[in-house]
């Protein structure tokens, strides 16, 4: 017999109570406390899973969130989920799982032929093979290449309501990253000092390497106690520190554990965005792999992960393992294995001997000092490997079912770099090591490369008192449990590959051998970032890290130069890979932004608006469910034939008071208030600073020093930053305050021929004759008895008032509105029916203001004043913006009257129809007309008025003979608003 | 993400604030020309190093601050109301 099983009980694991799972069909068990990968190797399972590109048969490498291989789909309640690490997965009841990217199954995969054809298929084939025919790439090639390499799959359908999750911010003085044996000793100094201080663990338990060895169950314990009984400590297990985005903010992903989930609702994820005075970084430092021939093979495994799965859960990986090591710290899974009764084959170490070799002996292992691992005898499991000596004198055979690897660790930085903190070689540890700026924290212990677990809760109480110290707090000098002594261990050498036949991974995830990164740079990719991105080195859900500094070594020998100057990959966020759906929290489908009501939403409910989204605001678009023009229609006739009124609260409303008012007014607006006499309005248009439009709308003086400006409903925010800006920068001086209203008042238009005889009752006896309150007259009457504002302004292009009151008398005013004009049947329209009648008026919206367009391309130039500084004045007199050959507005109609105009059309000359001379903005049925009108930009298109032009939509495949008219397609004189 | 100190509403984050750009450019005086406000529109450096920044606060009071900020690091080293005195010589 060979291979894996459970041999005592673990740590973690709780004989009493099993459970049930299934991995690819096969009913199997294992114990709560279990991961899937453990409770799979305690059923004897090695192979998992199958490699992404030549189909290899892989097993478990790792027991942590590193894990390059053992990558499983989860089958739940709610569809399929992929690429979960099976060693981080806790086992649960009923749990179903299946291996990934194989067919027909994972034992007998016919993609395997890949590995065969291995040396045709190097890094970067496909970019070079699949060149010609150019469209087979897209028909052909990438389908087949998606097809055979990848992961795990995703469900066809995502059910609509996914899992829950949600989002929690934290503060703290002090966030301690990893609760190993120095997160654990500088927390107990911090807590003691009175510091707020949050613990993040990933692990589900604290202890980190504590857990691993016996000799630390007591401190473990006592500390762990005491910070339980600290009042501003909290420990968070299960939770990831994802990435740290400066100024003392972090992200953590918390995983709930099956109990939690049940008793949160099927709560899943919890995302914690922490922020921190200060940060300690106790993330240890992480084993990496020996490149070698065959380090894949199922059975070969990090000797942390053997040593992991004996402690934790009780298994031993093999019945008799070999180890391939290059420090002394590997051996403590030997040792382990060996005091549990699993005998170990055999150690190959590249060194001649160690303080740790001479234990093994001691132990009666045969260690073989100065040799390599050549190659790995065995395809779906370790048989056996392949000794050579250093100096090759001599090759042999050793007996094995199981292989555990380790190249070294490797300290863990990547938060520090994503705070900037530069990394620095340093040839003692063979790594990458790095210091953070005091002022946003430390580093220490394993994450420093100060290696031992005594020596690292040494270093976390140091650097714990320099933090306390830092921020204020004398460090308490309450005595700590006494630590363990670390053994005594001798230096590592640098082992990175062993070059023998044979394919030898450097990122077992992706298939990325050491070949692969010499072919890349032979071909030019020789940075490592390029490299990386040549080869795929370093990418996907475990972002290589096992194998990460492996892969920079082998450059660095590639190319002849010390691996210091190669640096080491960029670890961006996040640390590891995050379901969406934690991301998104609880800001999904309502509740994905803020929604503003309009104070008539629930009358607008009850007369059967459809309502659409503008920006954040709900509006009624037209009133009625049914789809179809018909009652847009009719909404927009009664105001042409008779009155109609509709909400228009959403306007921005800024109002400006001071002995400066209208000189600010003169400085943002591009034509002139100054002369605006008291109780009249203006149509104004703002431009940037660059001479492009900004905004449009009226402004009214109430006052010497008042006025109210209305902006469009979607650039209300934009327009009061813009004049916050200037107000506080260039115009500082001025005596101007603004005041956002568009909330405080709500903003009816009551439109039509028998609009004066609707409003007229209402205004407390003012006098609404037309020589008494013209055309851009305002006043502030009382309407229907609430203090009120009334402008005769109209955007429809009839007749029409402008009511506002504010909001908390909105529906007592509507309704004695629509009381008013109950015998002239007023009807209120929507959005649907607005649009229909300012197109026909020729009236701009967001469509033609869209940020690309100028005052003289919309036909406004005579706006611009001629005397006085103001936004954008110098600029738009650029001759790029005053070229006759612009995009300028015009209307655009049919010839044919029954043919559709569409938005987005392409305006073209029928002898040309592949170029563009403008497009066709916005366009609606006709009441005033018979079909369809719109407006449109089109290259110098005041001289085309007249002409026959087609609007083409390719993506409709349509085409429509249309007529350039002026824009001003209705009442151009302008008699009807004034009448 | 950054955290602006702001000197009347206190720490808050980044996400309450609009970034406005250079505070150390001036508009030039009205009749300066299209290449001057070209210039001022336009042009800018893109140091890496100590940079002064508007942050509009307009979650918060809606004040301008001007913000002096490390690009490299993010690190903020001062952060001032910003009402701007030689900016009112403008509009007279």
């Amino acid at each position: 017999m060979a291979g894996p099983r459970r041999i005592t009980s673990g740590a973690l694991t709780d004989p009493s109570r099993p459970l049930r799972f299934r991995f690819d069909g096969r009913e199997l068990q294992g114990l709560t406390g279990d991961t899937l990968a453990s409770a799979l190797l305690a059923n004897g399972v090695r192979q998992v899973a199958r490699s992404f590109k030549y189909h290899r048969p892989r097993g478990i490498v790792t027991a942590g969130p590193e894990e390059p291989c053992a990558l499983v789909d989860v089958i739940g309640t709610r569809g399929r989920e992929p690429n979960l690490p099976a060693t981080t997965l806790p086992l649960a009841e009923g749990l179903i799982a299946e291996s990934q990217n194989r067919w027909p199954s994972l034992r007998f995969d016919l993609r395997a032929v890949a590995d065969l054809l291995g040396r045709f298929l190097p890094a970067g084939f496909y970019y070079k093979t699949f060149m010609r025919p150019g469209w087979a790439w897209e028909r052909l090639y990438e389908p087949l290449i998606r097809r055979a390499a990848g992961l795990g799959r995703l469900a066809a359908v995502v059910p609509p309501h996914a899992d829950p999750a949600e989002t929690v911010h934290e503060h703290a003085d002090v966030l301690i990253v990893g609760a190993g044996s120095c997160g654990l000793a500088a927390a107990h100094r911090l807590a003691a000092a009175g510091l707020r201080v949050i613990l993040a663990e990933q692990d589900v338990v604290p202890g980190g390497g504590t857990l691993l060895d016996g000799r630390w169950a007591a401190w473990r314990e006592a500390v762990c106690a005491s910070l339980m009984r600290s009042p501003t400590l909290r420990c968070l297990t299960r939770t990831t520190v994802l990435g740290a985005y400066g100024h003392g903010v972090f992200g953590a992903l918390e995983r709930l554990s099956p109990q939690e989930c049940a008793k949160f609702g099927g709560l899943r994820e919890r995302l914690r965005v922490i922020r921190a005075r200060r940060v300690l970084l106790a993330t240890g430092a992480l084993e990496r792999l020996i490149a070698f021939p065959g380090n894949d093979v199922p059975g070969v495994m990090l000797a942390g992960g053997a040593l992991a799965y004996l402690k934790r859960y009780g298994i031993a990986v093999g019945r008799r393992p070999a180890l391939f090591a290059n420090n002394d710290e590997a051996y403590e899974a030997l040792f382990a294995l060996a005091a549990a009764g699993v005998p170990c084959a055999g150690v190959i170490d590249p060194r001649p001997d160690s303080r740790a070799a001479a234990r093994a002996r001691a132990l009666g292992v045969a260690v073989h000092g100065a040799a390599l691992v050549g190659a790995v005898r065995g395809r779906r499991e370790v048989q056996a490997v392949t000794i050579t000596e250093l100096d090759g004198r001599r090759r042999f055979v050793l007996q094995a079912d199981s292989l555990l690897m380790s190249g070294g660790q490797t300290p863990l930085t990547a938060l520090a770099t994503q705070l900037a903190a530069p990394l620095e070689w340093r040839e003692s540890l063979t790594a990458f090591v790095a210091e953070l700026a005091p002022a946003a924290g430390r580093i220490a212990g394993g994450a420093r490369g100060v290696f031992g677990l005594a020596a690292a809760a040494r270093d976390g109480d140091e650097a714990a008192c320099a933090i306390a110290t830092d921020l204020g707090r004398a460090a308490d000098t309450a005595a700590a449990p006494l630590l363990p002594n670390d053994p005594e261990m001798s230096l590592a050498s640098a082992l990175w590959e062993v070059r023998a036949p044979g394919k030898a991974f450097i990122d077992l995830q992706n298939d990325v051998t050491g070949d692969d990164v010499r072919l890349a740079c032979r071909e030019g990719y020789e940075h490592l970032e390029h490299m990386k991105r040549y080869t795929t080195f370093g990418m996907a859900t475990d972002q290589g890290r096992i194998g990460g500094l492996v892969g920079c070594a082998v450059l660095a020998a590639a190319r002849g130069v010390p691996l210091a100057e190669i640096g080491a990959l960029r670890a961006r966020p996040f640390t590891q890979a995050v379901p969406f759906a934690a991301l998104a929290g609880g800001e999904v489908r309502e509740h994905y932004r803020p929604r503003r009501r309009l104070p008539l939403h629930e009358w607008h409910e009850s007369a059967g608006a459809a309502f659409v989204s503008t920006g954040l605001w709900l509006r009624p678009l037209v009133y009625s469910r049914e789809a179809g023009w018909s009652a847009v229609l009719d909404e927009a006739r009664a105001v042409r034939k008779r009155v109609g009124i509709t909400d228009v609260s959403t306007l921005g409303k800024i109002d400006v008071q001071g002995t400066d008012a209208a000189r600010f007014l003169d400085f943002v607006y591009a034509n002139r208030f100054a002369t605006l006499p008291i109780g009249r309005a203006r149509y104004g248009i703002m431009l940037r600073e660059d001479g492009m439009l900004l905004d449009d709308g009226t402004t009214s003086r109430l006052g010497p020093g008042h006025f109210l400006i209305t902006t469009t409903t979607a650039n209300s925010t934009a327009v009061l930053e813009h004049l916050e800006f200037h107000l506080q920068t260039a115009c500082a001086a001025l005596d101007v305050v603004l005041t956002d209203v568009t909330d405080q008042w709500a903003q009816f238009a009551v439109a039509g021929p028998r609009a004066r005889e609707v409003v007229a009752p209402l205004v407390g006896g003012l006098d609404l004759a037309n020589e008494a309150f013209p055309f851009m007259a305002v006043s502030e009457p009382p309407i229907a008895g609430a203090p009120g504002r009334l402008f005769r302004i109209s955007f429809s292009g009839e007749l029409a008032y402008e009511i506002a009151v504010p909001a908390a008398h909105a529906l007592t005013v509507w309704s004695a509105l629509l009381e008013s004009g109950a015998r002239f049947d007023i009807r209120p329209y929507g959005l649907d029916a607005l649009n229909t009648l300012r197109i026909e008026k020729g009236h701009v919206t967001t469509a033609e203001l869209n940020g690309n367009t100028t005052a003289d391309d919309l036909g406004l130039q005579r706006l611009l004043k001629n005397e006085g500084d103001f936004i954008g004045r110098t600029l738009a007199r650029r001759p790029g913006l005053n070229d006759a050959q612009r995009l300028q507005l015009v209307g655009v109609r049919p010839v044919s009257r029954t043919a559709r105009l569409r938005n987005g059309s392409q305006l073209v000359a029928p002898e040309a129809p592949d170029t563009s001379l403008g497009y066709v903005t916005s366009a609606t049925p006709s009441v005033e007309f018979e079909g369809w009108v719109g407006l449109a930009l089109l290259a110098g298109g005041r001289q085309r008025l007249g002409q026959r032009l087609t609007a083409r939509s390719p993506v409709h495949r349509e085409t429509v003979e249309v007529q350039i008219l002026a824009s001003h397609m209705l009442d151009a004189e302008n008699t009807r608003v004034r009448s | 993400m950054l955290r602006i100190p702001c000197p009347w509403c206190g720490l808050r984050d980044e996400s309450e604030f609009r970034y406005r750009g250079d505070a150390t450019r001036r508009r030039p005086a009205a009749e300066a020309g299209i290449d001057a406000f070209n210039a001022y529109v336009y042009e800018r450096d893109n140091p890496r190093d100590w940079h002064s920044e508007w942050w509009l606060h307009v979650a918060g009071c809606r004040r301008l601050l001007k913000v002096v900020r490390h690009t490299l690091t993010h690190e903020i080293r001062s952060v001032e109301p910003g009402a701007d005195p030689q900016g009112a010589e403008r509009s007279r």
